[in-house]
């Protein structure tokens, strides 16, 4: 019994033989078809965004720099200092000493607050996991994407940089875009 | 009496000539980056994107800060590579190139203040020979670039650019000799005047086309510019060179996009003739050519942002297979219509 290819039979689909009187004609008209191609493109005009001057929206999901957050009525932070974002950071650039509230010195509404709370951006891959495992939505990622600097140094944000208002240096997208 | 040298009718006293010697080289050399920003914006414009936009205004700036890099770069040399040759290389490139410029007429002869004056450097009756002579000379150019450079990426692409060379200069030649034998005169003058019923673009299509790909391939530009092939060669014949000398290859290779446009623009576009009877005053007939040319060099630049390199054997094979042979039926067809009707 001969094997019987049945459906697995693929038919490749060729081209004229190159090479010949045809050939040179049919490499004509697609030279034709090709400055036509680039044409268009002209036509059409440059889809550059001159980036420093007009910067492409961001989607409100976006992950970019890290913002702390405090409650809106009492002004009180709402990190705990309970390094949870630490731990679950991949990149290991979070860096948490938390301290005792007092009742003269109250900085956060838990027991605790966070003394010191840094990020390193130079270590931060903005996965957004501290995002995640945080209990009381005090860190979450912002939009600012532009955070290039000169010194190592500068990229280690501290808690006071990110409690501040951050600048609005990216636009966010708006529902339609 | 007959000289055995080319007749060169000067008719204009020895201190106009050195002004239009100066002329030429100034207006060619000033050219030249109008062209670099050209091809720049052009390409950009072509692959959806502005170009350079950032020095001066429109970034028109560009090549002055392009050219001013370059110069301001120190003048390196190889340890291999062989002293008075690297030097001279570059500037034989460019020698050669604006000596062709010199022959292209950008206007008939002239009366300049009660001084005969003709619009061109020289009027040499070998017209397309002298293109040919000094296309050779620029072949030196390159092969000893790629040669005294010491190094096997230049050399491979000096050889490239050699081989290159001799199979499409006989296909230039060839498409050239219809339009001289349609114009009965070598002179590139003559054969403008003898475009004024109709151009020779029409009658030499053929030679056009061959002359127009057989130009790309002298010049060494897409989708001939297998001499540079970046991708495999580094950069070709001007790998090792930098600064001043690289920016005169630079400047060489633009100058001769320049002139081979020119050329097409006096032998097939009727140089400074107007269609339609259309006669403007004297004066205008160099910007007539000119924008001539810049249509030629506009198809360059449109010819470089859509075809891709060839292969070196589809360059051979189609430089002697089919490029050749069509010019030389061209070429026969020409001559015996020619006969046939005189």
């Amino acid at each position: 019994m001969t094997w019987s290819p049945g459906d697995d039979v693929v038919e490749v689909q060729r081209g004229p033989e190159p090479g010949g009187a045809g050939g040179a004609y049919r490499a004509f008209g697609e030279t034709l078809r090709g400055l036509k191609t680039t044409f268009m493109r002209i036509v059409e005009g440059p889809v550059t965004v001159q980036y420093p001057e007009e910067k492409v929206p961001v989607y409100p999901r976006f992950r970019g720099r890290h913002k702390l957050h405090r409650f809106e009525d009492t002004g009180l932070e709402k990190c705990v200092g309970c390094s949870l974002c630490a731990a679950a950071c991949p990149a290991d650039c979070i860096r948490v000493v938390a301290a005792e509230n007092t009742p003269e010195n109250r900085i956060s509404a838990g027991e605790r607050y966070a003394a010191v709370y840094e990020i390193n951006m130079s270590r931060c891959i903005f996965c957004g996991y501290c995002e995640v495992a945080c209990p009381f939505d005090a860190i979450t990622m912002g939009h600012d994407y532009e955070l290039s600097d000169y010194n190592r140094g500068d990229l280690i944000f501290t808690k006071e940089m990110l409690l501040a208002e951050s600048l609005e240096r990216t636009p966010l997208r708006t529902e339609d875009e | 009496m007959t000289s055995i040298f080319a007749t060169v009718g000067y008719f204009e006293p020895w201190w106009i000539q050195v002004i239009k010697g100066i002329l030429i080289f100034v207006i060619g050399l000033s050219i030249v980056p109008v062209i670099l920003i050209l091809e720049r914006k052009l390409i950009g414009r072509f692959q959806a994107r502005y170009g350079p936009n950032r020095v001066g205004p429109y970034g028109l700036m560009q090549p002055v800060a392009d050219i001013g890099k370059l110069l301001g770069k120190e003048q390196f040399r190889p340890r291999t590579s062989a002293g008075l040759l690297f030097a001279v290389a570059p500037m034989i490139s460019i020698m050669s190139a604006v000596a062709t410029f010199a022959i292209i007429p950008f206007g008939n002869v002239q009366d300049i203040f009660g001084t005969p004056v003709g619009l061109y450097g020289i009027d040499v009756s070998i017209g397309p020979l002298y293109v040919f002579a000094f296309g050779a000379i620029a072949f030196y150019g390159l092969m000893l670039g790629g040669w005294a450079s010491g190094s096997k990426y230049s050399f491979l692409g000096a050889m490239r650019s050699a081989a290159q060379l001799v199979s499409y200069e006989v296909s230039l030649g060839l498409s050239l000799v219809g339009v001289v034998f349609t114009a009965g005169t070598l002179s590139l003058t003559g054969i403008v005047e003898a475009q004024a019923g109709m151009w020779y673009i029409v009658p030499q299509i053929v030679g056009f086309l061959v002359f127009m790909v057989a130009g790309f391939a002298e010049t060494n530009r897409t989708p001939f510019d297998l001499s540079e092939a970046d991708a495999e060669l580094v950069g070709g014949y001007n790998t090792e060179y930098g600064g001043g000398r690289f920016a005169s290859y630079y400047f060489a290779e633009y100058l001769s996009v320049l002139v081979v446009s020119g050329i097409a623009a006096t032998m097939f576009l009727g140089g400074w003739l107007l269609p339609f009877g259309i006669d403007p005053p004297g004066w205008i007939d160099p910007f007539v050519v000119l924008f001539k040319t810049f249509l030629f060099v506009v198809l360059f630049i449109w010819i470089r942002a859509t075809i891709p390199r060839l292969r070196y054997d589809q360059l051979m094979s189609f430089g002697w297979k089919i490029l050749l042979p069509v010019a030389t039926v061209n070429a026969l067809v020409t001559a015996i219509l020619v006969v046939a009707t005189h």
